[in-house]
């Protein structure tokens, strides 16, 4: 185990450090001066080259991309531009909002997804079935921010139940918060739900064909038990991988949902960050997003070996 | 015969495919007396398996369908049973065993709640109660260390241990049919022995009857009192052992004898039965074996013979063997 972790540990550091240098070179080599978007297209050449020289942007590459690693492992990490905060500080309030986001959302996503997709599977080609497919192909085929603007129309504008956007702050109104997340997380989970729902559904009528499920009838056992006891755990090993990645890719942010509900998360950060040229901003957002998705599917190495017994995490 | 445990009168179950009908097993006929084991030989595809899920309820369906006869055990029929009463026979008034102990054990469950739970499922036992027993079981069928084993799950097992597990399982609510699918085809010749005697053994301590499904002439001759030989998913011959090792009476039966490699016998090529079995989809003209059939005459290819008593305790399906048509006897 420990020569596992020490493994996961040093590509966990790999993966940072490429994602480090591939997200400061291309923001290096982008045009659009920071100084000049700073102080506005009238500034004059003096006090650009002064702001520059202050934000270290004169050096050449090597120097300022040694000093942001250096500031990085100091743990003070960047400073913002336009917020005037230091960089840290932004991702973990703002991830206040994200990292709650995403749980709602896979919550949402798993709970519909595993009854309907073992539904699915124990109708395969029955009317119950094509429904639950149907639904499955129109979540795929909706794009979220038009789900998301459905959803408002409905639940915010028609039965005015939610608020529209926005965020009220977790210490300011916790139900409120919990709220104005509902409806995000609704449009996020009912999308990823149409593919783990699939998905499930197509890994359970494997199973259920297995010799083993055989064995779990020739038992005896009650259907519930043959399906939930015996065929569920093995189904669940693939659904798992693509829940990793979902989970990853929101915990990255929902650039998207976030600008629809005028949510202030990480991807709403990054978007703005980009427009306004708030380089540090940009650079450590990119490379905790990189952290995040690695972590977890980290997280979901180690689930495999509790689902599954046959993976052993030290084992060859 | 009403004191058989099981008696199958005339099953026949077809299996709905893209490529037509396919009739896996068609006016099939056994019976099985209480302690008795039969052996069911034939090749593969020939219907020993579906025969026997069919027994359980079990036949997948979609595509199989069970569409003629009856399945009576202990009186009963089986077909016309409710599926809950159906569960109810399975696992604990019959047991079965499957042929490949690696894939019929659900990989991510322990040994001992696998082998427990027909205890829990049909006696109501609690679980802890339950484990204890298995633990039990385990020991009798002579797994080392059986109570540390109960944690244990199917890949840490060597394939016999495992059909040893599969075994523990199948006895462990005291059946009184087992149903044995192909027991030992996926173990070593030692290995097999030591299964077939272990299974023997319970068989006889519980008072157990047996279905033992083969293609291994051997185990049916080393095990089974009673043989059926099933062909393209009829029964085509039904005897005692000996009098069929001694005397076959169907063709089918007496290539497949033959095709048996033995020592002492030189070393000249094995016997081959000509030809191939037909498909189940072929629509059914005459006996199925005609086409192969050295023996065969006009009759063969135009009449489905069905299974006569011909002698004392011997049933054949063969025209050969028909007293009515003395003058085509070659």
């Amino acid at each position: 185990m420990t020569a596992y972790l020490m493994k996961k540990g040093i590509s966990l550091t790999a993966v940072l450090f490429l994602v480090s240098l591939t997200v400061f070179s291309v923001l290096f080599v982008l045009p659009g001066d920071p100084a000049q978007i700073i102080l506005g297209i009238n500034a004059s050449p003096e006090t650009l080259a002064a702001l520059r020289a202050r934000l270290g942007l004169d050096q050449p590459f090597w120097v300022q991309y040694g000093g942001w690693i250096g500031s990085l492992l100091k743990g003070t990490g960047g400073h913002s531009i336009t917020y005037d905060t230091a960089v840290f500080d932004l991702i973990s309030s703002r991830l206040a909002v994200t990292g709650p986001l995403a749980l709602m959302a896979m919550a949402i996503a798993v709970a519909l997804a595993l009854p309907l997709g073992i539904f699915a599977a124990r109708h395969q080609n029955r009317p119950g079935d094509a429904a639950v497919m149907a639904g499955t192909q129109v979540g795929l085929a909706v794009p979220e921010f038009w789900l998301g603007i459905l959803l408002m129309l409905l639940f915010s504008v028609h039965w005015g139940v939610f608020t529209a956007g926005g965020f009220p702050g977790w210490g300011e109104d916790f139900r409120g918060s919990l709220k104005a997340l509902f409806l995000p997380a609704l449009a996020l989970g009912l999308i990823r739900a149409a593919i783990l729902t699939r998905l499930t559904r197509s890994s359970m009528l494997e199973v259920l064909r297995e010799d083993y499920v055989r064995t779990a009838r020739a038992k005896g056992l009650k259907e519930r038990t043959v399906v939930y006891g015996h065929a569920l755990k093995n189904a669940l090993i693939p659904v798992l991988t693509i829940f990793g990645l979902q989970m990853g890719q929101l915990l990255a942010g929902a650039i998207i949902i976030e600008n629809v509900f005028t949510l202030p998360g990480l991807g709403r950060l990054v978007f703005q960050a980009i427009g306004q040229r708030d380089l540090p901003v940009v650079r450590e957002v990119v490379l905790f997003m990189a952290a995040a998705v690695v972590i977890v599917n980290f997280l979901v190495d180690l689930s495999y070996a509790a689902v599954d017994p046959r993976i052993r995490l030290d084992g060859q | 015969m009403s004191d058989a445990l099981l008696d199958i009168r005339g099953l026949s179950v077809h299996f709905h495919t893209p490529e037509g009908v396919g009739r896996a097993v068609e006016s099939v006929s056994l019976s099985i007396a209480p302690g008795e084991t039969l052996g069911l030989v034939g090749e593969s595809g020939c219907g020993k398996s579906v025969t026997t899920l069919a027994v359980v309820g079990l036949v997948p369906s979609p595509p199989g369908r069970i569409v003629a006869g009856e399945i009576r055990f202990q009186g009963r029929d089986l077909l016309k049973a409710d599926p809950e009463s159906l569960r109810r026979i399975r696992g604990r008034e019959i047991g079965m065993i499957f042929q490949e102990p690696m894939t019929a054990l659900n990989p991510v469950l322990t040994i001992g709640r696998q082998v427990a739970e027909p205890l829990v499922a049909h006696l109501g036992m609690s679980r802890s109660e339950a484990l204890k027993k298995a633990a039990r079981w385990l020991d009798r069928v002579r797994i080392p260390s059986a109570a540390s084993r109960l944690g244990a799950y199917p890949h840490e097992l060597s394939g016999g241990m495992r059909q040893r597990v599969m075994i523990a399982m199948a006895m462990i609510c005291r059946p009184r049919l087992l149903v044995a699918d192909e027991p030992t085809t996926a173990l070593d010749v030692t290995l097999q022995r030591q299964i077939l005697s272990l299974m023997a053994e319970l068989k006889t301590e519980l008072d157990t009857a047996m279905l033992l499904i083969t293609h291994d002439l051997g185990v049916v001759a080393q095990t089974a009192g009673r043989v059926a030989v099933m062909y393209a998913g009829r029964v085509v011959e039904c005897a005692g052992v000996r009098p069929l090792f001694a005397e076959p009476l169907h063709p089918y039966t007496q290539g497949l004898l033959q095709s048996m490699p033995r020592l002492g016998a030189g070393r000249g090529r094995l016997h081959e039965i000509p030809g191939t079995v037909p498909a189940a989809t072929d629509p059914i003209g005459g006996c199925p074996f005609a086409g192969r059939c050295p023996s065969a005459f006009d009759r063969c290819r135009r009449d489905d013979p069905v299974l006569e008593t011909v002698r004392q305790k011997r049933q054949v399906s063969c025209w050969l063997y028909d007293p009515s048509k003395q003058e085509a006897d070659p």
